[in-house]
């Protein structure tokens, strides 16, 4: 490795006008139209949320996958500030970039779904504070996390702007923030687990335990280095750039040690608590359980060796497992191993399908808009040199 | 909860520190959890002394519906129809805008009333007023509170942001949204604390032409409730109407039912202030099975565990951002290429 290793990130350039962003501009449109009549005429105009699932994917897919999926910031920062792994530096940015957006949105999503938004205020009032709730402590956490991540993303902009000294002064306390944006979404993403805790027996044997802050955060940290994988092979493909193999295969490897750690948690946790059991029946349940589980067995079969971590396809493919596990594990103990009782169902209707799908659109949308137009993807001749590993 | 499982051996001594790192200052704050769970535990909360409720005992009632009609009116909440004629109030479940409400259990030719089978019985859904309620503990802005004394969980519309985070949370299926509103609230039973000040309590009891619902401090009507277990099921003995713990009585005598052996609410989740009785299995008439242990205790020790005094996460920032200022500068993009390379073999 030689100093060179430190590509310069640049913005890529180009237009900001083609198909991608053309669909994406529909996407938001439509999704603002259904917002705006949700405002007016109340949640069931536009969801099919019930008494039985008060949270529909709203909640569950926008907010609770969202930020898990835009957990590739943090999980960067980590490896580089605080286990010191310089090397992976040129990726730091990018993940930060998704970081961004993926919080950012889903902030902004569950404000509409809030059905007395305009009291949003309160969760930041003392006056109102209710420290015993794990939602609170979840919204604060995620607020301060999305101001946070502003902060760390700022030196962008000021480069951009050319401010150096303000950029320089910024850097200094730069070290804190970074801290602060390795603990915030580490103390929020274990307490997504903690939420369902409360909900008691409606929450499906298999996923109701009290380690379940652990099994979060385990899987929050495996799907941050998953969505990695995915990002970095799509921008490359979307960019026609070098794959970053070398870093990637590395990294990879990183992530496949804490899957052996999860799924020792999981499968120890469910056998203590004698729930092991539940996961031999005949009933979907069962089957969705497995599911998520050999999600993670197949990123192994993927991505278990050095030479199958060299394959840039089979990242890929390793990327996308391991997010479709952590997704599941989200879906079922919020929405398909929840049980409030017979008579209860739900399945998301369009205008609740079309926003999730807006509120993606506009992550992509500002993906391309910043990656284009600002320094943040690393400069391509850097990489135009033959891998190593 | 211990590290040495994610280390087989095979991973190199960078990775292994990483793992260790990984779990030394997020694992540990968690597997913290389960070994400082008795010290830090909180306990189920029970019953204050004074605490109201309603005894609801299923064989007395007839399903007349009465109470319905009287927590609609004591609660301003319009009719909702589930019949195409739209005459009656005819709400099929609780609602945001119905508080209560009696179903009723069906069993095959449903010829005799209380009997399991071939039979047919009545339950009262409204909220129980738990002990540890979950909806208070999962409230993030204080909407739903427990009284201190009378132990009544009352819900401020005001503070309510809407997240309906209590709608999930409460074990019983009770506050329900107004999903129809663009202002929509939370409804549920508040055991008529409104009307206390002229004189009256819980509109339900007040009507019951049965004493069926039964209102009174909880303590009170547990007393009362034990007595009908004790008693033969067949003999005669003396029903209370209204208000057990105030008031002139108005009872009546009547025939003992055929008992489960069970007051419903005296122990789950650490008791409820309103307590059941039923010739019909609980769990049939769709009371769920509870232990005594809250769910909200279980939440809340691993909340003030993670977060007590806020002293893990501080302790934790103070570690990462010590390693963080080290580390960050080495990574500058503007440092001049003067820097030694090659910080990143470790
Ligand atoms: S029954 Fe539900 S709404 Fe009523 S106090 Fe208990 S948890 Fe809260
Ligand atoms: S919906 Fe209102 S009362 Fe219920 S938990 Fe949320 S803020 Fe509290
Ligand atoms: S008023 Fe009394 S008897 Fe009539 S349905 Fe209600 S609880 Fe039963």
């Amino acid at each position: 490795m030689s100093a060179q290793q430190h590509a310069q990130p640049a913005p890529v350039g180009g237009s900001l006008f083609n198909a991608t962003t053309l669909v994406c501009g529909i996407l938001m449109a439509i999704t603002a139209t259904i917002i705006i009549v949700r405002l007016f005429f109340g949640l069931s105009s536009t969801t099919n949320v019930n008494d039985g699932y008060s949270w529909g994917i709203w909640v569950v897919v926008d907010v609770f996958i969202g930020s898990a999926l835009a957990c590739g910031g943090f999980c960067m920062a980590l490896l580089v500030y605080v286990f010191n792994k310089g090397k992976y530096h040129p990726l730091v940015r990018p993940a930060l970039l998704g970081s961004l957006f993926g919080y950012t949105f889903a902030g902004a999503a569950i404000t509409f779904d809030l059905g007395r938004w305009w009291n949003f205020w309160h969760i930041f009032w003392p006056g109102y504070f209710n420290v015993n709730s794990v939602m609170f402590e979840v919204a604060a956490c995620i607020t301060l996390y999305i101001i946070v991540m502003w902060i760390e993303f700022s030196p962008v902009f000021l480069e951009k702007l050319g401010l150096r000294d303000a950029r320089r002064k910024l850097e200094k306390s730069l070290f804190f923030f970074i801290a602060l944006g390795c603990v915030l979404p580490m103390m929020h993403q274990a307490s997504l687990g903690t939420m369902l805790v409360v909900m008691g027996g409606q929450v499906h044997p298999l996923w109701q335990t009290p380690i379940q802050p652990l099994i979060y955060l385990l899987s929050a940290i495996m799907l941050g280095y998953g969505v990695i994988l995915f990002e970095s092979c799509v921008a490359a493909s979307a960019y026609r750039r070098q794959i970053e193999v070398s870093l990637l295969n590395p990294m990879a490897k990183v992530m496949l040690g804490i899957i052996v750690l999860f799924l020792v948690v999981r499968f120890t946790d469910v056998a203590v608590r004698g729930a092991l059991p539940e996961a031999f029946r005949a009933s979907h349940i069962a089957l969705t359980f497995w599911a998520e589980n050999l999600c993670l067995v197949a990123t192994f079969l993927l991505i278990g060796t050095v030479e199958a971590r060299r394959n840039p396809a089979r990242l890929f493919l390793a990327g996308i497992t391991v997010m479709l596990s952590g997704i599941l594990l989200r879906l079922n103990g919020f929405l398909i191993a929840f049980d409030t009782g017979p008579g209860w169902s739900y399945f998301p209707s369009v205008p609740e399908l079309l926003v999730t799908i807006g509120i993606f659109a506009a992550e992509v949308f500002g993906y391309i808009y910043i990656t284009r137009r600002f320094p943040v993807l690393p400069r391509e001749e850097t990489y135009a040199q033959p891998a190593h590993s | 909860m211990k590290t040495r499982v994610g280390n087989g051996g095979v991973i190199p001594a960078g990775r292994r520190r990483f793992l260790k790192g990984c779990l030394g200052t997020a694992g540990a704050a968690v597997a913290g959890a389960t070994v400082s769970e008795r010290a830090a535990a909180r306990e189920t909360y029970q019953r204050p002394a004074e605490a109201l409720g309603l005894l609801y005992d299923a064989t007395l009632c007839i399903g007349c519906k009465a109470c319905v009609a009287a927590c609609k009116r004591a609660n301003d909440n319009p009719p909702e129809f589930s019949t195409t004629d739209k005459l009656w109030d005819t709400p099929l479940d609780t609602s945001g805008y119905t508080f209560n409400i009696i179903k009723t259990y069906r069993s095959g030719t449903m010829a005799t009333k209380d009997d399991e089978e071939n039979g047919y019985a009545f339950m009262k859904t409204s909220c129980m007023h738990c002990a540890d309620p979950s909806c208070v503990s999962a409230c993030p802005v204080t909407a739903m509170t427990k009284d201190a004394t009378t132990g009544i969980v009352a819900y401020d519309p005001e503070a309510c942001v809407g997240c309906r985070y209590c709608v999930v949370a409460c074990p019983f299926g009770i506050p329900k949204y107004q999903y129809d509103s663009p202002t929509g609230k939370i409804g549920k039973c508040e055991l008529c604390r409104h009307r206390y000040k002229d004189g009256h309590y819980s509109a339900c009891a007040e009507v019951c032409p049965t004493g069926a619902t039964l209102y009174g401090r909880t303590s009170d009507l547990l007393v009362e409730a034990k007595r009908r277990l004790a008693l033969t099921p067949g003999s005669v003995t003396t029903y209370p109407r209204g208000n057990l713990s105030g008031g002139p009585q108005q009872s009546y005598e009547g025939k003992v039912g055929n008992y489960k052996q069970h007051v419903y609410g005296e122990t789950e989740y650490g008791g409820t202030q309103v307590l059941k009785l039923s010739a019909v299995d609980f769990a049939k008439v769709g009371m769920p099975y509870l232990p005594p242990k809250s769910s909200a205790s279980t939440s809340e020790t691993i909340q003030h565990t993670l977060y007590g005094g806020l002293l893990m996460p501080f302790a934790v920032l103070g570690a990462l951002t010590y390693v963080a200022k080290r580390n960050v500068h080495h990574e500058d993009d503007e440092a001049p290429p003067a820097e030694p390379p090659g910080r990143e073999e470790s």
